[in-house]
């Protein structure tokens, strides 16, 4: 049993399932660096999942995932309307789309689709690359041999993100912005325009992140397919500091968690399902609170509308 | 500038102001608080928009839209409160907005080449790598300086520049302003200190009311004369103080050690007692362990080791509940974040720290007839300008709130009050009603705390001074031995001869 | 110089913002837009909007069947928003009210059927009672989370959520302690007779709950706007800084508003569990916990204007299903009304005071 719990095929599957959480706490970090909180994660992910089906079933999967970006970054830019021109409150707006997310997709795929209610059909999907190279060695072969092209999209944006946060002058002023907006208007930096800018990329990522699941890691969409991956990604990122590299190594143990309980049910350990897959909630929750007993705080503008004169 | 107009909802800031600031000058901005000094300023910097009037440097008129193109211009300004991200690196600070890059990346190396040569060529040393939060304010100013350097500016804004500096930093600062001048540059800086405008400026122009009351060469001016303009009348120096013996202690502080919101170390040891009818005046230059001083005796914040003991309770460690219910009162320095509700009426305002008291509470009830009455005697009493008890305190002015508050604390009839920056952002005709109602309550048997950043007011209110440096007390004095020079030296750290 | 023209623009500008500012007129402009929004939109996704609306209108008041069936869904909704706005009011945003319902129907139902041979008397108030403290209780953990850790509520009360939908729906899987043997069906057994909350309203559905419904709302009111405790949750909601300064600990009463709020979303679900289904089902609630943001948006926040608001959802959510038997249309339109109202409701203060700020006047922000 253990080798059925304990193998080189979990390191895998926690890449495939860190993926979503990963690209979720991504979204989630480069937006609330700018200041904007972007609690809308979930609903965007999910929304953008049903964009990518649907565009997947009329144009094929790699227009599909375009299509899932592109509807991410709409919402990211509702998104920035709301919260940078408007100001209104952060939280209630996110959570407006989150509802809009529960409800919108059902009442297209039964409108689209005669028959589907809650899930389209099968569409098409971006199929895995198998890597000839890596597949013939011993112990890499098996982990990395056969990936999804997004997961390793994903991965890649982690060091790009870092660098763009913390060596290029874009990345400096979207910290600054987040940090003391005042401080960079005085120095002539566009705040709205920066923050704009942040959200909607963070509505890209998670647009990428609904479009991986409805796609590649599933094949179809289905009501409510994120099961709270949005809000775990954004767990993610308060547990790895708001920095890239710290959202990568907290999604990859999300990922793990969620992995072994997959692992332990088909092992056939003696828990219920049920209570199994309660495990990666749990498992934020206790991250959360391991963080918060370091008072760790975010950048210090998040969530405060900048008002100019 | 000419014809200056900027209106904020219900203000005018600046009405129909001009000013004419001629190069390599040292020009003087002198006025109260709310004088619209700052705000004509920021125009010139391009962060505020004006309504009306036209604004040409060099002889041609310019339009800026906002702070890019006045550093463009070579204007350059810092501010009253700092604009340096606390978390980001003197140099990451410095270059904010103006990075220099090499194939796409921020070149870091060429920017710490560039701000040290600045910083040796015009004697501002600073520690490039450190962050923000963690260097003295002598040396942030250094960095928001170089900040204007940085970008080539010629002339330089200084929005009270000294608010926040010791007597000895306040002249290093003014040898550095020296030697900008100098190497060409022209400096403007706002104040409402006389003794700087006499000391170090070319020109003074006097605003008062948005209105620009008059320019002069300093050399032709004096002190009595420049109030006059400032203010609009004759300024009674000096407040009316009865000779009064203390009675017993009503508060001890006794070896207090405690920690700040970084968990550094803000109060070593300060020991001192206050009595029923003095006051007892706080002197030290921010930082400095004064707000943590306010919140031991409030009961915000839990000491670390030693003893408060008020009426020879001990209440060391104890809620802000049981200290309001122990008889002290709070006029925090942050008045519309820690003192009222914005949103809330006026009288929901004055029942703030008596939900659980009578007349108010009855069983689980609170009495809204009873708010209002309260709130209706102090808005008599203290003379509040407002239409009714229900509108949001948010609403009043600047001097009223306060009032509000300092009337809402006194009916408490405290054993003690502690008022910390009491005056800060307020006209002069609202600083002196708060300085009489201090005096009242002195006479009226209260011991006073009085935790100031302004030197003028604890000399003129106080009967005791205690002069705070690095969370110690590092002098004593009594109102009539204590002088500016030894107060100041103290306040830096040098010790008095007593 | 002022013309005609640009003096009534202003006029129709000073209009908007009274409008937007008036909390009746706002919550009226937030109720139209949405349905307008969705009439605009139904041609697109093939329905007839006015037939869509007849029916959702025969729906919800066609008959004395379907006013009660609209009071039947308006009862869990009331509860359930009513524990939003007094969180809401402390500063605190309860999104777990969804999992908090989904407890309070485990134990309720729990109670309902594990107990036998007490008189309705004792039953019914102990079930609900049980509901009510399971939502607490459920509560609890994401209160301390942020009295003591300043963890913000939203991602610990959702991950309650999920916890809780796993956790109940192990409760009646085939496994689950709860399930009723007897039954294919994942639920627990049929509850007592003595813990059903009887009808209220000859041949509807409505039952009691409509009755505690109301009487937690005036509760809810008199807590917040005549007590002392009331007035310390909304201070520390408007301005914690200044809560301290007045010796109220904020802390302490993160955790009082979130059992409270917590605990009404349990006793909506004890509510619908004892008054409509009569056992646990696995997911019974078709998104109460999520309307009530909308619904205490709606009301303004007030107790009292709830009662309207939850009233009209509840005619929206009845009326839905014989818009989707006769029309098409999905049901799940409601959750797009939902969002329009959220937005105009949320936009509403906010760009009162831009139009205010662009146009000169003096505001309170």
């Amino acid at each position: 049993m253990l080798e059925h719990l304990v193998n080189l095929s979990i390191i895998s599957s926690s890449l495939r399932i860190a993926t979503p959480i990963l690209l979720a706490s991504l979204a989630g970090t480069i937006s609330e660096r700018s200041g904007v909180i972007n609690i809308g994660i979930e609903g965007v992910m999910l929304l953008s999942a049903f964009a990518a089906a649907f565009g997947s079933f009329f144009l094929g999967a790699w227009p599909g995932v375009l299509v899932g970006v592109m509807v991410g970054g709409a919402l990211g830019l509702v998104h920035a309307f709301m919260s940078i021109t408007v100001r209104s409150d952060q939280v209630v707006n996110a959570t407006a789309v989150n509802i809009l997310a529960i409800g919108l997709p059902n009442i297209i795929i039964s409108r689209v689709w005669k028959g589907y209610y809650s899930s389209t059909p099968i569409v098409p999907v971006v199929r895995n690359l198998r890597l000839e190279l890596l597949d013939r060695l011993p112990v890499v072969g098996k982990v990395f041999g056969d990936l999804n092209p997004i997961v390793y999209v994903a991965f890649l944006l982690v060091p790009a993100m870092h660098v763009l946060l913390f060596k290029t002058r874009v990345g400096l002023r979207i910290r600054a912005v987040g940090e003391l907006p005042i401080a960079a208007d005085t120095l002539g930096v566009n705040v709205p325009k920066l923050r704009y800018l942040s959200v909607i990329a963070s509505g890209m990522l998670a647009g990428l992140g609904g479009a991986y699941l409805s796609i590649c890691y599933q094949s179809q969409f289905s009501m409510g397919m994120t099961e709270g991956r949005g809000f775990i990604g954004l767990a993610a990122m308060i547990f790895g500091r708001w920095t890239p590299v710290g959202a990568m190594a907290a999604s990859i143990l999300f990922g793990l968690a969620d992995a072994f309980q997959a692992n332990a049910q088909s092992a056939g350990l003696p828990i219920p399902a049920e209570i199994m897959l309660t495990l990666p909630y749990v498992l934020t929750l206790l991250a959360l609170i391991k963080v918060a007993g370091k008072r760790v705080l975010g950048p210090a503008a998040a969530g405060q509308p900048y008002v100019k004169n | 500038m000419r014809g200056i107009v900027k209106r904020f909802p219900g203000v005018l800031a600046n009405d129909d102001v001009d000013l004419e600031v001629t190069s390599g000058e040292v020009h003087c901005l002198l006025g109260e608080n709310g004088a619209g000094k700052t705000t004509l300023m920021n125009v010139l910097y391009g962060l505020y928009s004006r309504d009306r009037g036209e604004i040409c440097v060099d002889g041609s008129p310019v339009e800026f839209k906002g702070p890019s193109d006045a550093i463009r211009h070579g204007i350059g300004m810092v501010h009253q409160h700092f604009m340096l991200v606390p978390v980001f690196s003197v140099v990451d600070n410095i270059v904010l907005g103006s990075e220099p890059t090499r194939g796409g990346f921020i070149d870091r190396d060429r920017a710490r080449r560039e701000i040290l040569a600045l910083s040796r060529e015009y004697n501002l040393p600073v520690d490039l790598e450190a962050q923000v939060r963690d260097i003295s304010v002598g040396m942030q100013q250094r960095a928001e300086i170089l900040k204007l350097l940085y970008r080539g500016a010629r002339i330089m804004i200084l929005d009270e520049p000294t608010a926040v500096l010791t007597p000895k930093e306040v002249d290093e600062l003014f040898k550095i302003i020296c030697a900008l001048k100098s190497s060409g540059c022209t400096i403007v800086f706002i104040t409402h200190k006389l003794r700087e405008v006499m000391e170090f400026s070319d020109r003074v122009s006097v605003l008062r009311r948005g209105r620009r009351v008059a320019t002069l060469e300093t050399a032709n001016t004096d002190a009595a004369e420049l109030v006059k303009m400032m203010v609009g009348r004759e300024v009674v120096a000096h407040v009316e103080k009865s000779d009064r013996v203390p009675g017993r202690v009503v508060a001890r502080v006794d070896e207090v050690t405690a920690k700040n919101q970084r968990q550094l170390p803000a109060l070593r040891g300060l020991s001192f007692q206050v009595s029923e009818g003095e006051i007892v005046g706080i002197a030290g230059v921010e930082g400095n362990g004064q707000n943590e001083l306010a919140e031991i005796l409030t009961g915000h914040r839990k000491p670390t080791s030693g003893k408060v003991t008020l009426q020879g309770r001990d209440m060391t460690g104890r809620s802000p509940k049981e200290f309001l219910r122990a008889g002290v009162a709070y006029i925090p320095a942050d008045r519309l974040r820690d003192g009222l509700i914005a949103e809330f009426a006026l009288f929901e305002n004055t029942t703030l720290g008596y939900q659980d008291s009578l007349p108010f509470a009855k069983g689980v009830r609170l009495d809204q007839g009873e708010e209002r009455l309260f709130c209706e005697q102090i808005v008599k009493e203290f003379e509040i300008k407002a239409t009714s008890t229900s509108v949001p305190s948010g609403l009043l002015s600047g001097g009223n709130q306060q009032k509000l508050i300092i009337g809402r604390e006194l009916r408490r009839d405290p054993r003690l009050l502690v008022a910390v920056q009491p005056t800060r952002g307020l006209d002069v005709g609202a600083i002196e009603y708060v300085h009489s109602q201090l005096i009242r309550a002195r006479e009226e048997g209260k011991a006073v705390i009085l935790i100031s950043l302004e030197l003028n007011e604890i000399l003129s209110l106080s009967d005791r001074i205690l002069v705070m440096y690095e969370g110690r007390i590092a002098g004593e004095f009594t109102s009539a031995e204590a002088s500016r020079e030894e107060l100041g030296l103290c306040m830096a750290g040098g010790r008095a001869s007593q | 110089m002022k013309t005609q023209s640009s003096f009534q623009h202003r006029q129709g500008i000073e209009l908007v913002v009274a409008v937007l500012e008036e909390p009746i007129a706002r919550s009226l402009l937030a109720l139209f837009l949405a349905l307008a929004v969705v009439f605009l939109v139904m041609p697109v996704l093939g329905a007839n909007p006015l037939g869509a609306y007849s029916s959702l209108f025969a729906g919800a008041f066609g008959s004395k069947q379907a006013i009660g069936e609209t009071s039947l869904a308006m009862t869990p909704l009331l509860i359930s928003s009513l524990g939003f706005a007094l969180a809401y009011k402390c500063g605190l945003f309860n999104i777990g009210l969804e999992g908090q319902i989904q407890v309070g129907a485990v134990a309720a139902a729990f109670v309902g059927y594990s107990i036998h041979g007490l008189p309705s008397a004792v039953h019914l108030p102990l079930a609900l009672a049980a509901s009510l403290a399971a939502g607490a209780i459920w509560g609890l953990g994401p209160a301390i989370l942020k009295a003591r850790f300043g963890i913000h509520e939203v991602i610990s009360t959702i991950m309650m959520n999920y916890i809780a939908f796993k956790l109940s729906a192990y409760m009646v899987s085939v496994q689950g302690p709860m399930k009723d043997r007897l039954d294919l069906m994942p639920a627990s057994p049929v509850i007592e007779s003595s813990a059903k909350l009887a009808r209220i309203m000859g041949g509807t559905r409505l039952t009691w709950g409509i009755a505690i419904a109301l009487v937690a709302a005036f509760l809810v009111w008199f807590l917040l706007s005549k007590t002392r405790l009331g007035y310390k949750l909304r201070v520390v909601g408007q301005n914690h800084f200044a809560a301290e300064v007045g010796g109220i600990r904020a802390s302490h009463y993160y955790v009082i508003a979130m059992m409270l709020s917590a605990g009404l979303g349990g006793l909506a679900g004890g509510v619908e569990t004892l008054g409509v289904h009569y056992r646990l089902l696995a997911s019974f609630s078709p998104g109460y916990g999520f309307d009530a943001i909308a619904v205490s948006l709606l009301g303004g926040l007030h107790p009292l204007y709830i009662i309207v608001s939850s009233f009209i959802f509840g005619a929206l959510r009845s009326g839905a299903i014989l818009m989707q038997a006769k029309e098409g249309m999905s049901k799940d339109i409601v959750q797009v009304i939902s969002t329009v109202i959220i937005f105009v409701m949320s936009m509403a203060d906010p760009l009162g005071r831009l139009i205010k700020r662009r146009i000169g006047l003096k505001t309170n922000a």
